[in-house]
């Protein structure tokens, strides 16, 4: 008995840090089949569909979401084309202020992220620029970079350098090679990447919230309307959007143990440390 | 096929000779491959720190309107410190504490998710990750309907006279860190979970084989094994909790303000840019010098 | 098959590579006949798998020119020449299947009708049917044979083999190691093969060349090798050896005679590579026996004396060792036909052999850590094995026997 226990009791707690982890989900869908009360109201009250037959009822917040997944795409685009160059110049080539670069990588992760929003902040303003679609996209960008180079690094890094020695050795020439061989076998650590930055992008609320000016992404749509009474769609949306990523997983992990095995390699190095 | 190999028969010698613009091209690659990135992040990464701080100095009499005047006003870090100081420390207070019950959380998920889950191993990976899948604030307002004062919760604790009948837990210290806790023990865990992964069992087969029981080998072989994950987990969690105002604002009261609320005020709200840059970079001294002192006692500065 | 480019030896001519300060070849100079199936034989870091590389174009040496017939292939890209390599984990690229891995040199040249060449060269490996599969879902031998079918099919000058067996099982190993020779005398493409097994060089090439620290210690046929060791180094890496030190005393009409620890020795003259000074006289072990009476030794014989410690029985043979006088362990294998069962640990015995079967190397007093007299396993010496294969470990059996054996 005393055997058992002390070999189950680890996988218990973990169960129950896990169910921790899970519960605000949970309530999110649930409370995307409620109707509130009131408007101030967060409580459960009456099971209905209306949020879901009617998501755009409140239109501001379906702009919103358009507004985040348009500037969700491109930082994506961007700062996966930046961030993967870099990747490749860190892992295959040798140069001359190497840790200067890995520092600058570095610190954008290890910068609260209120820094970040006040010092951009602080730069538009000093600077004349408006604030507005193209500051947030910019300041995205910035904060994405260091997520897509850590997250490409390792999966380059992980790359038997011999495959590509044998694909030259093989009459292919060094644009091939990286055509046929490099490119394909790096490439689930790319998508990778950029699936991390677009969720990045899409959920920013702090450093967005200093670079807007007047306009509202979804994260900005909720923290206002947190003050005036939230709508319950926003409980739709935030439930799709878990469904969307879910699905995402499931259909990577269908096409083959070793896609789902990079998968979750990266998911687990989000931070980089490979 | 006999083979005649011999040693010698030595051509004129040359030394090799490289083609020189490939060479030369190759060295450049690098910094091509760079230049873009590093270029960003200079612009709207370091520079911005440059702005910020310049913008600490300015004449606190400055206004966004009337624009404002550097003076090297070095009586801003003073006067915010001054005015905030209860924000500040609990700031690292509410963050320290949240950590605390991350690691006693987050160190057995790890384990438990590396070593013990068999083949439900990336099921419950995805699990720990699901949360990141959906919004932040959405699911920081969630903990608003589970704290709620009508909710099962408080309604349980108060019949077990845990709270007394007008006890809460929404907008209290209590809501504050169990929302810091939730939001950023994911990237504790992640870490965590990458070392202990690592970690070969036989290594504690052999530690029991050799005379340590569960708790000893525990302590020599599996946590130090874990280190580097631990210090990266410690530090992922600790900065952005931090710095967090989200659950302050949306789960707690102006009493349970960290020092983010006020730097957003300060900037949006009350528009003294010199005040909330000061207090933006005592911030980022602060946490840095405490993840220094942390990685030196460490030992481990290669996590950076 | 093979063969439409020029004929052509590959040379390689004062060839160095350094690697910052660490030299990895040291100013090499070989010739690799056309046609021949060649050894670079040595333990890991002795500059062997970068010399193979040298050539393929992987590495570009730091002076010194790699030609090929008359070609100087030293500053061209590794795709510009007609060389392909078996890489040692044989890199198959994972994401494309065992066809399209196979058919990856033709397609690069421009060929498109590549099918019907895909699958004569799958049948050589006997691969027949397998061309849809990736390469994970392949065993590692199957694997192997991907990889010289790979490179095979481009019909190369040159077949270059980076340890090629070493991730195989010792069946397997042999198995590969009969295969690879059939292919060779059918598509007679030169083939150098780097490997640290040195059963395996003797066994599969016709001429092996040792290499130590950057630079060729002996290149010959395996058996003159084997027989007739240029160093101490060679003597005990190439099988095992043991190496008595001794001092020139003189010389008769044939033969050489030299004096060490109270014994005499007699060596033809045409064995001694140093007829005065201090030198080391070598016997392999199979040559040695054992009788455990000492006046029963036959005339003109030498012969040394002393007491049995060890007796290590490994079926095809035994491995006696023999501690001297002077403290050196001789070790002596003997067939395991009639067991004298006098031979027990503690008796004292004398090892006798015939003088032809004798060597003397120079010896240099002041180089005695790579020459260490006492030495009779291979183990001792030589660098060591890197994977303690069974086929040299610790029980000593004389690689020919055991290929006997098997």
């Amino acid at each position: 008995m005393r055997r058992w226990l002390a070999d189950r009791w680890v996988m218990g707690v973990a169960l129950l840090v896990l169910g921790y982890l899970t519960l605000p989900i949970l309530v999110v869908a649930g409370l995307s089949f409620n109707r509130p009360s009131s408007r101030l109201s967060y409580d459960f009250n009456e099971f209905t569909l209306d949020n879901w037959a009617r998501p755009c009822a409140t239109a501001d917040m379906c702009d919103a979401v358009v507004r985040s997944m348009e500037i969700g795409l491109i930082a994506t685009v961007v700062s996966t084309v930046l961030g993967t160059l870099m990747a490749f110049a860190l892992v295959r080539h040798g140069f001359r202020g190497r840790s200067g670069i890995n520092g600058l990588i570095f610190l954008p992760m290890a910068t609260p992220e209120l820094v970040m929003g006040t010092s951009l902040l602080a730069l538009f303003v000093a600077a004349g620029v408006p604030q507005g679609f193209w500051t947030i996209v910019i300041a995205h960008v910035m904060f994405c970079v260091s997520f897509v180079v850590v997250t490409v690094k390792a999966r380059l890094a992980g790359m038997d350098r011999r495959l590509e020695e044998a694909a030259m050795d093989l009459y292919a020439s060094e644009w091939q090679t990286f055509r046929r061989i490099t490119l394909p076998l790096v490439l689930p650590g790319i998508v990778a990447a950029a699936l991390l930055a677009f969720s990045l992008s899409f959920d920013d609320f702090i450093i967005t919230n200093f670079n807007a000016g007047t306009t509202v992404t979804f994260p900005m749509y909720v923290w206002g309307a947190a003050q005036r009474g939230i709508p319950p769609q926003v409980n739709v949306i935030g439930t799709a959007m878990f469904v969307i990523a879910l699905l995402l997983v499931g259909a990577s992990s269908l096409r083959g143990r070793r896609a789902r095995r990079a998968a979750l390699a990266v998911l687990a190095t989000p931070a980089g440390k490979p | 096929m006999t083979a005649l190999a011999h040693l010698g028969g030595t051509p004129p010698t040359t030394p090799a000779a490289p083609a020189p613009d490939r060479r030369r091209r190759h060295r450049l690659l690098p910094y091509l491959l760079l230049l873009p990135g590093a270029a960003w992040l200079l612009v709207f990464f370091a520079l911005p720190l440059l702005q910020l701080a310049a913008a600490s100095l300015y004449d606190p009499a400055g206004s966004l309107s009337t624009g404002y005047a550097m003076t090297w006003a070095v009586g801003n870090y003073p006067d915010a410190l001054q005015a905030y100081w209860p924000q500040f420390l609990r700031s690292f207070l509410y963050s320290a504490i949240a950590l605390v019950l991350a690691l006693l959380m987050g160190y057995p998920l790890a384990y438990a998710i590396a070593q013990k889950a068999g083949r439900w191993k990336n099921l419950l990976l995805v699990a720990v990750v699901a949360p990141m899948f959906t919004s932040f604030l959405v699911r920081t307002l969630a903990w608003k309907t589970i704290l709620s004062d009508n909710g099962a919760l408080v309604g349980l604790l108060r019949d077990v006279h845990l709270l007394g009948p007008d006890g809460r837990l929404l907008a209290t210290p209590v809501a504050v860190v169990l929302g810091l806790t939730y939001n950023f023990l994911p990237f504790l865990v992640l870490p965590l979970y990458a070392s202990l992964e690592r970690l070969d069992p036989r290594l504690l087969e052999a530690a029991s084989d050799l005379y340590a029981n569960p708790l000893r080998a525990f302590g020599r072989v599996t946590l130090p094994l874990s280190m580097p994950g631990l210090i990266a987990g410690t530090l992922l969690f600790f900065i952005p909790a931090t710095g967090d105002y989200i659950n302050a604002e949306l789960l707690g009261t102006p009493n349970e303000y960290m020092i983010g609320n006020v730097i957003d005020s300060a900037f949006l709200v009350r528009l003294d840019y010199p005040q909330g840059a000061a207090l933006s970079f005592l911030l980022m001294a602060a946490i840095l010098a405490i993840v220094f002192t942390y990685l030196r006692r460490a030992g481990t500065e290669e996590v950076l | 098959m093979a063969q439409e480019a020029p004929a052509g030896d590959l040379r390689l001519a004062d060839v160095t590579k350094r690697f910052g300060v660490f030299t990895a070849v040291d100013d090499l100079s070989l010739t690799v006949p056309q046609g021949s199936f060649f050894a670079l034989l040595g333990a890991s870091g002795c500059g062997k798998t970068t010399t193979l590389r040298m050539i393929a174009g992987l590495e570009a040496p730091t002076s010194g020119r790699v030609l090929l017939g008359d070609r100087d292939i030293t500053g061209l890209r590794p795709y510009k020449r007609p060389v392909n390599t078996v890489f040692q984990s044989y890199a198959l690229f994972p994401h494309l299947d065992i066809h399209e891995n196979v058919a990856f040199g033709l397609r690069r040249r421009g060929i498109r009708k590549v099918g019907e060449q895909v699958e004569r060269m799958l049948a050589l490996v006997q691969l027949d049917g397998y061309g849809r599969r990736r390469p994970a879902q392949l065993s590692g031998g199957q694997q192997q044979r991907v990889a010289l079918a790979r490179a095979l099919i481009n019909h190369p000058q040159m077949l270059l083999l980076d340890e090629p067996l070493g991730a195989l099982d010792l069946k397997l190993r042999r198995q590969m190691q009969i295969e690879l020779k059939r292919i060779q005398a059918e598509v007679g493409i030169t083939f150098l093969h780097v490997t640290h097994d040195q059963e395996e060089a003797m066994w599969m090439a016709d001429t092996v060349a040792v290499m130590n620290a950057g630079r060729i210690e002996q290149l010959g046929a395996p058996a003159d090798i084997y027989e007739y060791p240029a160093s101490p180094f060679v003597a005990n890496f190439l099988g095992q050896s043991n190496l008595i030190e001794a001092e020139v005393s003189g010389h008769d009409a044939d033969d050489l005679l030299v004096t060490g620890h109270g014994y005499r020795f007699a060596t033809p003259l045409e064995r001694a590579r140093s007829r005065q000074g201090p030198v080391w006289l070598g016997v392999r072990p199979e040559k040695l026996h054992l009788v455990a009476d000492r006046t029963r030794v036959p005339d003109g014989r030498n012969a040394v004396s002393g007491v049995l410690t060890d007796i290590c029985y490994a079926g095809v043979s035994t491995e006696f060792l023999l501690r001297t006088a002077w403290g050196q362990e001789m070790s002596v294998f003997t067939a395991n036909n009639d067991p004298d069962a006098r031979l027990v640990p503690g008796v004292e015995v004398t090892a006798h052999w015939h003088p032809r079967h004798s060597f003397v190397l120079p010896r240099d007093d002041s180089a005695g850590d790579d020459a260490d007299g006492s030495a009779t396993r291979p183990g001792a010496t030589g660098g060591g094995r890197a994977d303690g294969s069974p086929a040299d470990g610790g029980v000593g059996v004389p690689p020919q026997r055991l290929e006997a054996a098997t």
